[in-house]
């Protein structure tokens, strides 16, 4: 069933999992390797395969209000209200319908009526990020430097490293910020710390950068208390909203691939048994799919466990409680409802433990503890699952 | 962080204390909230809470921190993997 995907759990050593090294990083992969190397002028590693950066600024650009002339020419002053194209997009970017092409052109904007003395925010040039920042800053003038990350937000470009030192320090140079400010300090965002290092963008341009806040709705309340971090600015959340808002995604994405695994348990069962077993089987997959995919996100702080494989596969069992009672499982023989009992959480937790990419707690050796203990578990899971299957027939 | 506990004892953060000239860099930059700063020194306060980022390992200017940055995500991880091999990835990408 998972086994196109769970194939590796034999010989599977993640051990074996090394750093990529430049040239191993083609522009057009979609993975997500790390580049954050401090000094790091390179051209990006890992931006999403269609993706060729944000072009060039015009009066086309989201929220224009009109052209600023500078020292060093005109720059586009941008609404901080947000118009209805904004939030359909947003909404649609949710649901991963043109994730791709929601960038905003990389390069320096105005918000208000900036002059040299005020302060220069540096974001993303995803979208979503662009809007955050304009939408909380209104009332505000200030310069807002947008840096090429290929449409990726700040956490994620800032491990891939295109939200990074090189990236930065090219930005300054490339819009002459220093003609336009008369100061040197820039504000970042907190989770762009993992792609900048700030000592080295001082050593190269003399900017000095300073780490605000870690999410946009801060950064009112930090410009206008003495530019000062409070402890809560700096926490993390991960509320019911922040996961909920995250499934979506998680769901278009892993669509096909569960739609084939899906189709060949339909299939396989079917011509193992007969249709109703097929459909039966198809149903139970999905659900655990689902299961693993949503329901282990949402209820992530209230299942047992650290291990997300584990809270994934408590989901699992959920789903098979409730399946055996909804589809009848009292008619089926010993080795079937077994068979059930333990494909179904290995499915579910494989989807959970997919969902520590996503997640803003887990670390990388974490995971990687996690999937050298759970995908051997969940292959097996599936093939003594498929031997119960086959026997369960000819019993 | 708060109302989450990722795994004990994997994370591989790493603090040479000495190093140290207590910039305070690394608690500014840190989303967890894994080092305080005791007198003039840094020191590890949280160490589960850590997620490797990396932010501060880059940021601490006498490289006073070591951490294996790197892609969280199981998908990640298995494409990473099977690109060693030169396979195919099994579609899907994370993080993008
Ligand atoms: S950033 Fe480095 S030097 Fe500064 S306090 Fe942290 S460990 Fe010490
Ligand atoms: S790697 Fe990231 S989470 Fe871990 S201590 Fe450093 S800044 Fe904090």
């Amino acid at each position: 069933m998972l086994q196109t995907k769970t194939r590796p759990a034999g010989p599977f050593k993640i051990k074996t999992i090394r750093r990529k090294t430049n040239s191993e990083c083609s522009p057009s992969s979609s993975c997500c390797s790390e580049e954050s190397s401090p000094g790091a002028d390179k051209p990006p590693c890992c931006g999403p395969p269609t993706s060729k950066g944000g072009g060039v600024i015009t009066d086309k650009v989201p929220g224009f209000i009109e052209w600023l002339n500078t020292p060093i020419g005109r720059i586009p002053r941008i609404d901080t209200k947000l118009g209805f194209a904004d939030h359909l997009g947003a909404c649609k970017a949710r649901w991963a319908l043109g994730r791709m092409d929601f960038i905003v052109p990389s390069g320096l904007y105005a918000l208000g009526h900036p002059t040299a003395t005020d302060p220069v925010l540096v974001t993303a040039n995803y979208k979503m990020s662009y809007d955050r920042v304009r939408r909380e800053l209104s009332g505000r003038n200030v310069w807002l430097l947008v840096l090429e990350t290929f449409g990726v937000n700040v956490w994620c470009a800032a491990g891939k490293g295109t939200f990074g030192t090189g990236e930065l320090v090219r930005q300054i140079k490339a819009t002459g910020l220093t003609e336009i400010v008369s100061h040197r300090r820039l504000i970042l965002p907190i989770l762009g710390a993992p792609g900048v290092s700030a000592h080295e963008v001082a050593r190269r341009t003399g900017f000095k950068v300073d780490y605000a806040a870690i999410r946009a709705a801060d950064l009112l309340t930090y410009l206008d208390h003495g530019m000062v971090t409070t402890p809560e600015m700096r926490q993390v959340t991960f509320n019911f909203y922040d996961r909920l808002v995250l499934i979506p995604v998680e769901l278009v994405m892993a669509m096909k691939s569960v739609a084939i695994v899906g189709l060949v348990t339909l299939l396989t069962l079917s011509a193992l048994s007969n249709v109703t077993a097929g459909i039966t089987g198809f149903c139970a997959y999905i659900g655990a799919a689902v299961c693993g995919i949503a329901l282990g996100p949402l209820l992530l702080p209230w299942l047992p466990g650290r291990s997300f494989a584990v809270k994934g596969a408590f989901t699992g069992l959920l789903w098979c409680g409730l399946f055996y009672v909804v589809a009848g499982g009292t008619a089926w023989n010993g080795a079937i409802t077994a068979a059930f009992f333990i494909a179904l959480p290995a499915i579910s937790s494989f989807h959970t433990l997919n969902f520590t990419g996503c997640s803003t707690y887990t670390s990388r050796s974490g995971v990687k503890k996690e999937m050298r203990i759970a995908l051997p578990v969940m292959g097996s899971s599936l093939v003594i699952s498929l031997i119960l299957l086959l026997a369960g027939r000819f019993l | 962080m708060k109302g989450f506990r990722y795994l004990k004892n994997v994370v591989t953060l790493k603090l040479d204390q000495p190093a140290c000239i207590g910039c305070g860099r690394c608690l500014e930059v840190c989303p967890h909230q894994v080092f305080e700063l005791a007198g003039k020194m840094a020191s590890i306060r949280d160490r589960d809470a850590c997620v490797e980022c990396g932010a501060c390992a880059l940021n601490c200017p006498v490289k006073a921190i070591s951490v294996e940055s790197g892609v969280g995500c199981a998908s990640g991880m298995i494409n990473e993997w099977l690109r060693e091999r030169n396979l195919r990835a099994p579609g899907g990408s994370c993080c993008s």
